[in-house]
């Protein structure tokens, strides 16, 4: 089994609000060396294939056909080995 | 509580006290069963015996109050929420519930499934939700927790209700440092369902099948029952996985599937799993229905992997419900639930005999006579040490002519309009959707009460809810009197007639003998309003131990009001000002007393004083009167006075409009700090058009009532005597600017 | 054969039943529901994507609704020119389908705003805005949490070649302000059509602005427009 970490981002030129009063809360909090924050989406895929780059393919077709909206969304993947026993 | 690492403990009597129960309770348990509880029976009674399922020390007061009218069609409390005749062949459920611990500690959640929750008590009834309404109460808004936990509910109830779809059209929000650390969400829901297609939550008839419905059970809320029935500590913080996660888009979709799996005729009953899920919902059906249950809890859809019988029977996940088919014909109601994408699950039957019974992996883990654990059956009911509070004589007898009251009335006004209780809450109520469904004739912040016309009829509901817990603090007779009474009025100010009403009793720990005293006296000034007006109460919710470190909450029994509309073309009334040259009337009692005001409030800090005067006999006749004027198109603006007095609600008629006026209050006699701030009950202004305004007055002669004609609309700027000259436009940056900037900081 | 308007139900559209109002009652039209997993619109003249939070909204606004069975056979009905009518949620599933470009982002303050807002109609010879001038202005309800619609440059300089913009916010007089953008939207954009001008996806909710009893009549001219161009008795 591999799990796909998939990280979605606002594309770095659309302004992403929720990051924007994340930065200024931090800036108001003293933590003034934040320089800036992008706010996205986490998701964990648990995927049975046979080798790491098939979860990979798997993984991109999810990202490309519902869980990134290119029009506006970045995506990256990780792929990592598990046993579902240790879950 | 985390029960997975553990095997099943003994059941002794410590074990009973940490599930909340007490000694005589517990010995009242082992009578019932004739043994020695198991840890299963133990849970089940701690959560049915808890104050949240059992109101063990609320029921008695609460059965005082008038519970009978032509138009209820059942009986308070029977069923899940109170219904009421509307009349064209329908009638409408509505009902208000506290979700006050779980937002202390959650805002966002806590709120939200508030909402969810009694939406689920409408729906199951066969009622569709129509509209909606919040009550909410909390500290200082220059604390910023309290702006925290106000945006965290505001978000909450935002988030579920806008997208499980039911317009909010009206509450209220109060701040005072009394409800610091214990804030109150009460959340109103009202429903509309044709005669004849309501449902019950019964279980009855033997060999009929039982349905869980909904949403999978993991272990969310395990002992939120209890935990609504503590006071709030430091520790509670620390409780947060206890409290549950809504699923709007669950619900909607479990609301859709409930309506038309009962068209199918196949449902016999149905509950929503509030508290205390598949306990309280199996043994409440059961024990209404006389017959007994049996429910193998392996077949429950679970969303975590071994959970025990404890746990499944506490479960607080939302979004679920209990039906009872009728037998043979359980696949009609599961083929609904499916095309929703919903599970319903045959999880046991109807039995003979009076037991409900548990069964997981193959053994029985509970066995227990249903009626010995719900309310007017076997759970406990007490009534409590009662005491005057001492503080009572202090804040009644208190010199109010000992303030220096400043000069300048125009800078007081815009303190007034400022103080986040009067100022404009647009801020909140952009938040949620008010028009979905179509139907919103008067939304939040545009009348005295909202307003929704009933699609096919030509009638409407006006819904108002209602309490300033400072009068119910002061005096709590007569500021339960004036929660009912001014609930009303502002139905009627907004053309309706007021009918019943459902009601939220916040109070604090009952085992205190002055809070109990305190909540003895507003449920008895509640009834005295009620029986007056006319208006039963049909149910509605206890929500004790509101409490922080500091001390108890204002006692708030806030009231849901109901009115029916019979016109809803021509009978809805607003408070804004219409025409140039209309002219303004007062309409009621002596404005006179200060005691409890926001002007004491919010320019001398103080709450203090007795509760504003209120005479019932004269309420029932101004009430009457004004909807008679209001029906007969006499009037053509209406607007109650309460808090910030006749200055607030003259600036507030200026701000709704743009429009200004100059009027007199030297007829209405008395100090002009009275004249203009009290908040003395039985009062509204109204307008009408100067060609009419005689008939107006002869219509008030022949019902004697008194009235004062004050001056009249026109221009921009709102000029009472030499005491007020201001802007419209300066009044309304004010009134409006008020919480926004608060909520920037 | 008098016409037939479908109204699409997906699970957590809330905004079907006022559709169904405005089109049966309120216009008098013949009108039925679909349910999102049917796939044959035959008898269908027009078509309307109601407004509400399909499957909760929970990933994007529309973005697992256009995987629904009926989306099929709407994206043919578009193509064969069809009028659709996508409002609010309606606009956003019409976004992820590609049956309009762009997509929506949260609304800039983070907020959900339900209110009356003022729309200008930039365009009177489109099927939904012929019984109306350009410039004219009206006053329709608001009510999203993602009505922030965003288009790269490229896409909005072939919006406005192609005259696909057919409202903006603007103010009550018609003028763009910076308050009068409520939700962040790239050229104040409120409503725009497919390049052939039978798709329409909107934000603001004309189905609720269709009677005086609630306060505003200005949604109907909309449907009078797509009526009398359609011949809908």
């Amino acid at each position: 089994m591999y799990k796909a970490k998939v990280n979605i981002t606002l594309r770095k030129s659309i302004l992403d609000p929720k990051g924007k009063a994340a930065n200024h809360a931090l800036q108001n909090l003293g933590l003034t060396a934040v320089d800036d924050v992008r706010i996205g989406k986490f998701i964990e895929i648990d995927i049975d294939a046979e080798s790491e780059e098939k979860a990979h393919e798997v993984a991109e077709a999810s990202c490309k056909q519902l869980l990134a909206n290119e029009v506006m969304e970045d995506y990256s993947i990780t792929i990592e080995e598990y046993s579902p026993e240790l879950k | 509580m985390s029960t997975k690492t553990i095997k099943e403990p003994e059941v002794t009597l410590d074990l009973a006290i940490e599930h909340g129960l007490n000694e005589e309770e517990f010995e009242k348990i082992k009578e019932f069963l004739g043994r020695t509880p198991t840890f299963t029976e133990l849970g089940v009674y701690s959560v049915m015996w808890s104050e949240h399922c059992s109101y063990k020390n609320s029921i008695l007061e609460i059965k005082k109050l008038p519970r009978e009218g032509e138009q209820l069609l059942v009986d308070a409390g029977e069923e899940n929420a109170g219904l009421v005749d509307i009349g064209d062949g329908l009638a409408c459920a509505f009902k208000i519930e506290s979700h006050n611990h779980p937002s202390a500690v959650e805002p966002y959640q806590g709120a939200a499934t508030g909402v969810g929750g009694i939406h689920r008590d409408i729906f199951t009834m066969g009622a569709r939700p129509v509209a909606s309404l919040n009550s909410l109460r909390f500290g200082s808004m220059d604390n910023p927790r309290v702006r925290y936990l106000l945006d965290g509910v505001v978000r909450g109830i935002s988030d579920y209700g806008n997208s499980f779809g039911v317009p909010v059209v009206g509450g209220e929000i109060y701040f005072d440092e009394a409800y610091e650390g214990n804030p109150l969400v009460n959340a109103m829901s009202v429903g509309i369902v044709k005669h004849g297609e309501t449902a019950s939550a019964i279980a009855e008839g033997i060999g009929n099948p039982v349905l869980i419905v909904g949403a999978s059970t993991g272990r969310d809320g395990i002992h939120g029952a209890t935990f609504a029935s503590e006071e709030i500590s430091e520790e509670s913080e620390a409780k947060r996985p206890s409290v549950q996660v809504g699923d709007p888009f669950t619900e909607k979709l479990l609301l859709e599937a409930s309506l038309e799996a009962l068209k199918t005729g196949a449902i016999v009953g149905l509950q929503d799993m509030g508290a205390a899920g598949i306990t309280s919902s199996s043994s409440e059906m059961t024990a209404r229905g006389g017959e007994g249950m049996t429910l193998d809890l392996d077949k429950v859809p679970m969303r975590e992997k071994g959970m025990s019988a404890y746990e499944l029977l506490l479960s607080e996940s939302q979004e679920r419900m209990l039906i009872v088919a009728e037998k043979g014909r359980e696949q009609e109601i599961i083929d609904v639930f499916e095309k929703w994408d919903l599970n319903a699950v045959v999880i046991g039957e109807v039995v003979e005999g009076d037991k409900l019974t548990y069964l997981k992996d193959g053994e029985v883990k509970a066995e227990i006579p249903a009626d010995s654990l719900v309310l007017g059956g076997g759970a406990p009911q007490y009534e409590r040490e009662a005491t005057r509070p001492k503080y009572l004589d202090e804040v009644q007898n208190a010199d109010l002519s000992a303030f220096n009251h400043p000069k300048d009335h125009n800078e007081i006004l815009h303190k007034l309009l400022k103080s986040p209780n009067i100022a404009s809450k647009r801020w909140v109520h952009e938040q949620y959707d008010t028009t979905v469904r179509t139907n919103t004739v008067n939304g939040p912040g545009a009348s005295d009460s909202g307003v929704i016309r009933i699609k096919g009829s030509n009638r409407g509901l006006a819904v108002k809810t209602d309490c300033n817990g400072r009068y119910v603090y002061l005096n709590p007779r007569r500021g339960g009197q004036i929660a009912v009474a001014e609930a009303a009025r502002n139905v009627v100010c907004s053309g309706a007639k007021p009918v019943a009403i459902s009601n939220c009793l916040n109070f604090g720990n009952p085992y205190k003998p002055e809070v109990y005293w305190t909540f003895k006296e507003a449920l008895g000034g509640m009834g005295d309003a009620c029986r007056a007006l006319s208006t039963p109460v049909t149910g509605g919710n206890v929500s004790l131990y509101n409490e922080n470190p500091k001390g108890a909450i204002f006692p708030t029994p806030v009231i849901g009001m109901l009115g029916i509309v019979d016109d809803i073309e021509n009978h809805v009334m607003t408070p804004g000002f219409k025409n140039k040259h209309d002219i303004v009337y007062y309409l009621g009692a002596k404005r006179r007393g200060l005691g409890g005001s926001e002007y004491l409030k919010a320019i001398h800090n103080a709450t203090t004083g007795d509760a504003p005067e209120l005479d019932l006999d004269f309420e029932v006749t101004l009430q009457n009167v004004l909807l008679e004027a209001i029906r007969e198109g006499k009037v053509n603006a209406a607007h109650d006075i309460s808090d910030g007095g006749i200055i607030t609600t003259l600036s507030e008629m200026a701000i709704f409009s743009g429009v200004g006026a100059n009027v007199s209050v030297k007829e209405l006699n008395g100090s002009i700090y009275d004249v203009l701030y009290s908040e003395a009950q039985s009062g509204v202004v109204v307008t009408v058009p100067r060609e009419e305004a005689r008939a107006l007055e002869h219509f008030l002669d022949s019902k004697d009532l008194p009235y004062e004609e004050l001056g009249a609309v026109g221009g921009s700027r709102l000029i009472i005597d030499e005491f007020v000259d201001q802007s419209v436009v300066d009044l309304k940056e004010s009134y409006e600017s008020a919480i926004p900037k608060a909520m920037s900081q | 054969m008098s016409k037939k308007i479908g109204v699409i139900i997906f699970p957590g559209s809330n905004c079907d039943h006022d559709a169904y109002h405005a089109m049966k009652s309120v216009m008098g039209a013949e009108t039925e529901f679909l349910w999102h997993k049917e796939s044959d619109l035959s008898g269908i003249d027009l078509l309307l994507i109601p407004g509400g939070f399909s499957y909760g909204d929970y990933l994007r606004s529309g973005a697992i609704a256009r995987f629904s069975p009926i989306m099929n056979a709407v994206v043919d009905f578009a193509k064969k020119g069809g009028p659709v009518m996508g409002i609010c949620n309606g606009f956003q599933i019409l976004l992820e389908a590609g049956l309009l470009p762009g997509a929506m982002l949260h609304n800039e303050k983070l907020r959900f705003i339900c209110k009356d807002v003022h729309v200008r109609v930039e365009r009177s010879d489109s099927i939904f805005t012929s019984r109306l001038s350009k410039g004219d202005v009206l006053r329709l309800p608001v009510s999203h949490g993602e009505g922030n619609y965003f288009i790269d440059d490229a896409g909005l300089d072939s919006l406005k070649q192609n005259d696909q913009v057919l409202f903006r916010y603007t103010d009550a007089e018609g003028k763009i302000t910076e308050d009068s953008n409520i939700n962040g939207s790239v050229d104040s954009i409120a409503g725009i059509v497919n390049r052939q001008g039978n798709v329409l996806g909107m934000m603001p909710h004309p189905e609720r602005a269709m009677e005086k009893t609630l306060g505003s009549e200005d949604g109907k001219v909309l449907f009078e427009s797509l009526f009398s161009e359609l011949q809908i008795a």
